[in-house]
């Protein structure tokens, strides 16, 4: 019945199965949602890393001439126009696009870091919960069930003030406070596979313990990690926001879309554009990203939803 | 059931003591001290002072002290505003932050759960969609941007309702006056608001499709007494499960309300006294809230086994 | 005659992301009053969709075209209101699943009375008491009490009766049932239909019954239509479809049907002794309430057997009787911690009780095991080759990626699957190809023992039936033992040279395969072996049934053990000892049998 080595091999190839992963990737493609909110992010994403070469202007050049003055396309009611300040200018007549740019490198990377804190912490935390299990597991999940109590909030706050303004820090703190949710979400995930019949059958198979963790358990704990992320992304990004809005985050000359937008909230009345270019940047992130978790979710559980 | 709430109260108590711990040695091993801003004092008078409050024993004899007053019911006296105790202060904050907080929260579960409901029951039509489109912006929009646009329109330029035209205030507490309410809860709730109806869609059009929903209409139940009667119950476990996350939630935002609406809760004087190195102050806000976030998910778990009978708490 | 339901060229669809997809084409069929119409065929026959079509019921994907007339009115695309006058009134319903399929929250009484409440002009106090009744009717004890009590607080079967006492408490004319026994043990799918049989009998109300399973059918039905694939194959009198079968289809269900009148021909057995089982006990610890010590239960509780090279020894219980658990602690693969293992297990002459991890895991190339789930046993993130290679490459890794490759093509070839399907993912696989998929897994490392876990339990009979037989051949090939583990005692008849039966984690009876099924000597193997239905219409109906009376105690009640030994429920602790009554036939001692 087998023929030749060669032609097993191209039949082999002829039909190639479909992985899971494959066929979640064929849904999110068909999401056309999803995909416009990968484009726009990439494109965020880009811009705010060439932010330096997309603008004549210095992020962190102020102009007396210049403060608070409006695109010169603008319709709205303005004191002043800037010509070429394609956004305007801020308070000190820095220019606004630039410095909206500057804010999404900062926003986003708070996001990207502090998640993958999260990330990384609560997936080792959670793994090793699910699967030692027993005691260690009922102990480790009581100390995350007392840190769930925590008004974790104040503790950044806390940490915020007392140690200056510290951008590691802030990333470390946001950080620990996403972890918890990351670690009950891994732990589940380890529990629910480990108790599955293809473990039991590998382990019938004589696989060693961190073979099973390696081969099966991560593969399949993939999914959920993956969806919790993108959707921790924007949640990190709006506590990043909270903390500037109070005066606890990033220092000028620096800046970050929370601190723009708290600084345009307080004009909007004069000065409406200094509030709208921020705020719409980061509402389309946070709109990219949690189009893209739903997206991700519905692919790789396919049920009509 | 009593048993269980004994030993949930009794689990209450270790978690309070690590929270307080970790607060009051966070607070003391940083930089800086209570009465580093005022004016240069004669060393002499500084240490009277720190002797007053304490403050000049060994870090852990004070940690002591602390925990013996707090045993007492004591949170001590605040060490910026000198003429009172933190419980005074508390007890004069709390109360409006309580209101905000508890307002805000009935109506997001009252709303939310009703346009989630009303998207599931209407499931990939139009009502579906713009509600979830609606849902998406109101999880995306922080209320520091939300305030200042409702207080622009609502407070500057005014509503017309019934040919009177009225502005609601957008500053100050009023004595819990209820207009006065209006713009910060509702400041306080939109985003909840989402966060509730995009959870109740999802349970909804889960158990409307489950078999006991399919037994139901087997036996000619009309609909609208098959999603009031068999869904609505199953459906809303998660939101009980989503109550400690979410009080999480309401008091972050509240921080922000208050602030920004000159509200005197706890949460604006919690950032002062942050601020102010106000140890006091600090925990006993920390306190405050960490005892309110275990109570309420206390509340949650019960009501999560009155809800689904399968449930046993032991 | 006017039928009292009448279906005309319905045709179902689902609107699916991969484009539209027939559940069922063109059937038409009908059910006069008093009549038991059984619809019978496999999974994704489209035969639970019909009915669901029929009365409304679909998903929302889901569409009916046709006509379907109910007392000669046209209910098709009906309104909502008129459906909803006739659903749960006239026409009414019994799912498989009753665990699912009653809502979690509303007390079983509030169920009932719901349906009749909703139908008929009745107070709450008259609701309440006829629903009572009606519990009563259906044969469950203290029906006051259990009105109070939630769904997840019975057992399978009595949710069972009260989804029955729901769909009879409004005097309909026609009750459909879908697969109303599939999930239930035998001895309570014997009880189960006895009640539906009484309510045709004494009512007088039409039935129609699906099932995939020939025997319930056979009982049951006065007329039949088999279906596949959405259409129907072949209709006709019940008599006619099992005795005179036209489709080739229907001959070939009827063919597999397991039965308890065949023994298959068994390879011989050499006296040679692979394992030895002695007084195995099991206990998982139970959380106790406040204050309350742990209880344990006893999974497995004193078990001893021994398996010879060859041989097949098959391990019959229904749920509970903790034949899982003795499989997975024969092969040592219970999570340590979690449960407490008395006795000894010697394989081969080596005590695994003292064998450490390593030895233990070199020692898994001989034995290996098929378990129940064909898909849930397989890592859907791998291909199947892998799958496959997973014992090779665990066992032995000096083996080269090629070696590996070409004995995983050879053992697919030889379980009869195509090899060129080695990147193959299981979701891309049947049933039957994935459980094939299993046994080549178990047979790589070419094993001494294999223990077969309910392997064929989760497959439709035809499939069930090739596999069994691929699991005899490949027997015979390799002189390999079989543990055969079963709720059925007719797969087990096929396979077994000798049979032991399981009750609450303890053995009742253990013989040889002739001895068991011509001479029982249990009541309770009684009981199991009465309520084995076979495909033969005649003899269905003329058989008088042994049935257990009431549910499976808990196996946490000390008194449980004592079921068939009343005579010694003075001393709770006392366990029923086994007795050599014929050569070797063993019988746990139990009452005489009335």
């Amino acid at each position: 019945m087998i023929g030749s080595a060669a032609k097993t091999e191209a039949l082999e190839r002829a039909v190639k199965g479909r992985s899971l992963g494959m066929d979640a990737w064929v849904r999110l493609k068909r999401n056309r949602a999803a995909m416009a909110a990968i484009t726009v992010l990439t494109l965020m994403t880009l811009m705010a890393i060439f932010a330096p070469f997309l603008s004549p202007f210095r992020y962190d050049a102020i102009n007396y001439d210049l403060v608070t003055c409006a695109p010169s396309w603008w319709p709205g009611p303005s004191s002043c126009i800037a010509p070429g300040h394609i956004f305007g200018t801020d308070a000190v007549g820095r220019d606004l696009f630039v410095r909206v740019l500057y804010g999404a490198r900062m926003s986003l990377a708070v996001g990207l870091v502090a998640t993958l804190v999260s990330l990384v912490i609560g997936v080792i935390y959670g793994a090793v919960a699910g699967y030692v299990g027993g005691r260690t597991d009922a102990l480790m999940m009581r100390a995350v069930d007392i840190l769930y109590s925590l008004p974790f909030i104040f503790f950044v706050i806390i940490l915020m003030v007392l140690f200056e303004r510290n951008l590691i820090l802030l990333f470390v703190a946001v950080g620990a406070v996403e972890w918890l949710t990351m670690a009950r979400i891994v732990r589940g995930q380890t529990l629910s596979i480990k108790q599955k019949e293809f473990v039991e059958a590998a382990r019938a198979a004589g696989v060693s313990g961190f073979g099973i963790v390696r081969r099966h358990i991560i593969p399949n704990a993939v999914g959920p990690v993956v969806v919790y992320v993108t959707l921790t992304v924007p949640a990190v990004i709006l506590t990043e926001s909270f903390l500037s809005f109070l005066g606890l985050g990033v220092q000028e000359p620096l800046t970050s879309w929370g601190t723009l937008i708290s600084e345009g909230a307080a004009q909007m009345e004069t000065a409406t554009w200094t509030l709208v270019f921020p705020a719409l940047f980061m509402a389309a992130t946070l709109f990219c990203f949690n189009f893209i978790g739903d997206g991700l979710r519905d692919a790789l559980d396919p049920r009509d939803r | 059931m009593l048993g269980y709430a004994f030993r949930r109260l009794l689990g209450a108590i270790p978690t309070l003591f690590i929270i307080v711990t970790l607060t009051f040695f966070m607070m003391r091993l940083a930089p800086g001290g209570p009465f580093d801003s005022e004016r240069r004092l004669p060393p002499e008078v500084e240490a009277n002072v720190m002797a007053a409050y304490n403050l000049d024993k060994p870090l852990v004899a004070q940690y002591g002290d602390y925990l013996v007053k707090l045993a007492q019911g004591d949170l001590g006296p605040s060490f910026k505003n000198k003429d009172f105790t933190v419980a005074q202060l508390i007890g004069a904050g709390l109360p409006v932050s309580l209101t905000l907080g508890l307002a805000a929260m009935t109506l997001a579960l009252l709303v939310g759960s009703l346009l989630g409901t009303w998207a599931a029951l209407r499931q990939n039509r139009w009502q579906d969609y713009s509600v979830m489109t609606v849902a998406m912006v109101g999880v995306t929009i922080p209320s520091f941007v939300t305030a200042p646009i409702l207080t622009l329109i609502f407070g500057v330029y005014g509503i017309r309702l019934f040919g009177i035209e009225f502005t609601l205030p957008v500053s100050g507490w009023g004595g819990g006056a209820l207009p006065n309410l209006v713009l910060p809860v509702i400041t306080l709730s939109l985003l909840q608001i989402a966060v509730v109806a995009r959870l109740t869609r999802g349970s909804m059009v889960e158990v409307l499709r489950s078999n006991y929903v399919r037994t139901a209409r087997a036996k000619g139940v009309p609909e609208h007494r098959i999603v009031l009667r068999h869904a609505l119950r199953a459906a809303s476990l998660p939101l009980v499960s989503y109550a400690g996350p979410a009080t999480a939630g309401i008091l972050t935002g509240s921080l922000i309300v208050e602030q920004i609406f000159g509200l005197p809760g706890i949460g604006r004087y919690f950032v002062m006294a942050a601020l102010d190195r106000d140890y006091t102050m600090v925990m006993g806000v920390i306190i405050v809230y960490a005892t309110l976030v275990i109570v309420l998910n206390f509340v949650a778990d019960m009501l999560y086994a009155i809800l689904d009978p399968r449930v046993r708490l032991t | 005659m006017s039928k009292l339901l009448e279906i005309t060229d319905l045709d179902i669809r689902f609107d699916t992301p991969d484009g539209e997809v027939y559940a069922v084409k063109n059937i038409s069929l009908a059910i006069g009053a008093g009549e038991c119409l059984g619809v019978v065929g496999e999974s994704g026959s489209g035969k639970s969709q019909l009915f669901l079509g029929a009365f409304g019921l679909l998903a929302a994907n889901g569409s009916a075209t046709g006509s379907v007339r109910f007392r000669g009115e046209e209910i098709l695309g009906a309104s909502a209101k008129r459906l909803n006058a006739i659903r749960g009134g006239a026409v009414t319903m019994i799912f498989q699943d009753p665990l699912t399929a009653l809502t979690p929250h509303m007390t079983v009484g509030r169920q009932i009375t719901e349906a009749l409440v909703t139908h008929r002009k009745v107070g709450r106090a008259e609701a309440i008491a006829r629903a009572t009744e009606m519990l009563d009717y259906v044969r469950i004890p203290e029906a006051a009490r259990r009105m109070k009590q939630y769904p997840h607080e019975l057992s399978g079967g009595m949710r069972q009766r009260v989804m029955i006492a729901i769909a009879t408490i409004t005097g309909p004319d026609l009750i459909i049932a879908d697969e109303p026994t599939t999930a239930l043990d035998v001895t309570v799918q014997a009880q189960i239909l006895e009640i539906l049989r009484t309510l045709k009998e004494e009512k007088q109300t039409a039935l129609a019954l699906v099932s995939h399973d020939m025997g319930v059918i056979a009982g049951m039905a006065d007329q039949v239509q088999v279906m596949r694939r959405g259409e129907i194959v072949e209709s006709g009198p019940v008599d006619e479809i099992f005795y005179t079968p036209q489709a080739d289809y229907t001959r070939m269900l009827l063919a597999a049907v397991p039965r308890l009148d065949r023994a298959g021909d068994l390879p011989p057995t050499s006296s040679e002794t692979l394992l030895q089982v002695n007084d195995l006990t099991v206990t998982f610890p139970i959380k106790g309430a406040l204050f309350q010590k742990p209880r344990e239960l006893r999974a497995v509780d004193g078990v001893s057997f021994d398996l010879k090279k060859g041989e097949t020894l098959g391990i019959v219980g229904e749920s509970g009787s903790g034949k899982s658990t003795l499989a997975r602690a024969v092969l040592k693969l219970l999570p340590a911690g979690l449960a407490g293992e008395g006795g000894r297990i010697v394989w081969m002459g080596r005590d695994l009780g003292e064998a450490g991890k390593a030895e233990l895991r070199q020692l898994r190339s001989d034995f290996q095991i098929v378990f129940q789930d064909p898909l849930a046993s397989l890592d859907p993130r791998m291909p199947v080759g892998q799958s496959i290679a997973e014992p090779l490459q665990a066992l032995e890794p000096h083996l080269s990626r090629e070696k590996v490759r070409a004995r995983v093509r050879a053992m697919m070839d030889r379980v009869d699957l195509d090899p060129a399907w080695i990147n193959r993912y299981p979701h891309e696989l049947s049933g039957g190809q994935n459980q094939r998929v299993g046994i080549a897994r178990a047979m790589i490392l070419s094993p001494r023992m294999v223990v077969c876990d309910e392997a064929v339990s989760a497959l439709d009979v035809s499939i069930q039936a090739e596999i069994v037989a691929l699991i005899g051949e490949l027997q015979k090939e390799t002189g390999l033992s079989l543990l055969f583990i079963s709720h059925d005692l007719a797969v087990v008849r096929r396979l077994c040279h000798r049979v032991m039966v399981l009750y609450l984690g303890r053995v009742v009876e253990l013989a040889g395969g002739e001895s068991l099924y011509r001479k029982p000597r249990h009541p309770y193997t009684r009981a199991l072996l009465s309520a084995v239905l076979t495909p033969d219409p005649k003899a269905e109906r003329a058989r008088t049934r042994t049935l257990l009376t009431g549910d499976t105690p808990s196996p946490l009640d000390p008194k449980a053990q004592l079921r068939f030994l009343k005579s010694k429920l003075a001393d709770e602790s006392y366990r029923p000892r086994l007795v050599e009554e014929a050569p070797g036939h063993f019988v746990a001692e139990h009452d005489a049998i009335s």
